[in-house]
């Protein structure tokens, strides 16, 4: 077995002994999804959204939402910690470059928020007759540069925070407004106009838009997919810039 | 283990060698110029009180520092340059890491064994370090001995030829600290060098081949256990309560004695063999009786103190 092998499988291992994380990555965005699909009015069509159903909007966000909770709830307090507590480190006096270790949570992170988004969009066929997206190209590179920004954020968190309890805080202090531009609250279809605008330029609020496009059948704005990648470039570019290894 | 590498031998490359090294932070000098070399087959001590530079030392061996300047090779490697070939060679022990809380010792050993391209077997490591019992504990759930013993355990399983260990004991009870010291004389008779940072003297003095006592961040002394003890002025402590007072004059007038006191009615004369010869003869001369009679040779406690002793200006 391969030294990254090793460490991804020992790492996934981890992962799947983290309940609460798992719950909010993987369970809670489908939970609310599913609170949401019992609201009665919520499953009727609204002639202020093109007679969409609220439900509908929703099945978009809450698959971001899960990209959120993967990017920026739970993965930087992880790497934070590595960092902290020595582990990094330590792996950097074995022949496995430290950077192996940040990777293979990366990745599990993402694979996590995979199978939220795909439990969702099955909880929204099959409780709530939302349909499936309706142009899967679009909607999983909508998806993919959703999640490669929320990663991205996550990893920048982690960069400019010095210890593990400031990541925490940092990231809850960045994590609600990117739950609110995502549109959790209120879907960015159903925003006001002038906020719509500010809104569609700002990280999650582009992807939710791109997301919600694609959902309906169409190929995502450019404009709302450059917007994502810009974002995640200039986070990336954030993280790299200011991680430290100790 | 390790044929032509005879300890001493000048012949033979040392393993680390360490020249004229020196790291500053934010401007101020934590090492000022460290000169040593270590023989294969050595365990080398490097003593000193806290902040003289030991780890920092340590770390620009192990290549996870850049020193400012200075030279380091191990095995003829530059730690930061070679770094590939050196993580091969060399086993570490921080003195502040933890490895992830929920991964299990037998995890652990299995993913470190997966690092390098012909690890020990970690299962008879395991035996070795007595934590066959404990595969299936997780790491946050060990004791602060099982915890050094695993990380012995991770330090060994590359099969290296240098292992650094830095305060491997402190935190540990006397019992683990013990145990720990004889792991470390069996790492040593299978032939790897160790260079063992240590701010216990009788961890220093039981197990180091020769010890460099760091002090300000440089090298104050070089030798071996007893030439250090020997080197400190009064190795011979001599202590006594005298049936009747004894005149200072007559004390100080004492061949080779170095310090005397007075406490609580007890004499303690710090000198050499001449020394005690000569209290005993006073004593006799003067018909005093010594009660309490002790004479000690001082320890490596002594010599440590009186070479760091002016660590605080």
């Amino acid at each position: 077995m391969s030294a990254s092998t090793a460490v991804l499988r020992a790492e996934l291992r981890l992962f799947l002994r983290e309940p609460f994380s798992l719950f909010w990555i993987v369970g809670f965005p489908t939970v609310l999804l599913t609170i949401l699909g019992l609201i009665p009015s919520f499953r009727e069509p609204d002639p202020d959204l093109g007679g969409s159903r609220v439900i509908d909007l929703y099945v978009p966000v809450n698959v971001l939402l899960a990209m959120i909770m993967a990017g920026i709830q739970a993965l930087p307090p992880v790497l934070s910690g590595y960092r902290e507590r020595g582990i990094l480190r330590r792996m950097s006096t074995t022949p496995v470059r430290p950077a192996s270790l940040l990777a293979a949570q990366i990745a599990l992170h993402f694979a996590a928020a995979l199978v939220s988004a795909l439990l969702v969009v099955a909880v929204g066929r099959i409780a709530f007759d939302v349909a499936l997206p309706g142009h899967p190209p679009g909607y999983l590179l909508a998806l993919l540069l959703g999640a490669l920004g929320a990663l991205a954020m996550g990893a920048a968190v982690t960069a400019v925070a010095p210890t593990t309890k400031a990541t925490t805080v940092l990231g809850s202090i960045v994590f609600f407004p990117m739950m609110f531009l995502a549109g959790v609250w209120v879907p960015v279809q159903a925003m006001p106009g002038p906020l719509r605008s500010v809104v569609e330029y700002l990280p999650f609020g582009a992807a939710s838009q791109a997301l919600g496009r694609a959902a309906e059948g169409g190929w995502p704005d450019w404009t709302h997919l450059g917007v994502t990648a810009a974002w995640a470039a200039v986070l990336i570019a954030a993280a790299v810039r200011w991680f430290r290894w100790e | 283990m390790w044929p032509g590498a005879v300890r001493g031998d000048p012949r033979t490359m040392p393993i680390i060698e360490v020249n004229g090294l020196r790291k500053a932070y934010g401007g101020r000098p934590v090492v000022d110029g460290v000169a040593f070399a270590v023989e294969e087959g050595e365990v080398f001590g490097i003593l000193g009180p806290n902040g003289a530079g030991k780890t920092t030392t340590v770390e620009c061996v192990e290549g996870l520092r850049e020193p400012d300047a200075g030279a380091v090779r191990v095995a003829g490697l530059d730690p930061r340059g070679d770094r590939d070939e050196l993580t091969g060679i060399l086993g570490v022990q921080l003195q502040e890491s933890e490895l992830q809380e929920k991964l299990t010792v037998r995890e652990a050993l299995e993913l470190y064994s997966a690092f390098y391209p012909d690890p020990a077997d970690w299962r008879e490591l395991a035996e070795r370090l007595g934590l066959t019992g404990k595969l299936t504990t997780r790491f946050g759930r060990l004791s602060g001995g099982q915890k050094q013993r695993l990380f012995i355990a991770l330090a060994l399983v590359g099969r290296p030829r240098v292992v650094v260990l830095d305060e491997l004991t402190t935190g540990l009870d006397p019992r683990a600290r013990r145990d720990t010291w004889k792991l470390i004389e069996e790492i040593r008779d299978s032939g790897v060098t160790v260079l063992l940072v240590t701010h216990f003297m009788e961890e220093a003095q039981r197990l180091c081949d020769r010890i460099a006592v760091f002090r300000q961040g440089r090298v104050a002394a070089l030798d071996t256990p007893a030439g250090l003890i020997r080197r400190s002025a009064g190795s011979t402590v001599i202590s006594f309560a005298p049936s009747r007072p004894l005149d200072d004059g007559e004390l100080t007038g004492l061949p080779e004695a170095t310090t005397f006191e007075r406490r609580d009615g007890r004499v303690t004369v710090h000198g050499t063999d001449t020394t005690v010869n000569a209290v005993i003869s006073l004593l006799a001369r003067h018909q005093i009786t010594a009660h309490q009679l002790r004479v000690v040779d001082s320890t490596l406690d002594d010599a440590f103190l009186q070479l760091t002793e002016d660590q605080e200006d």
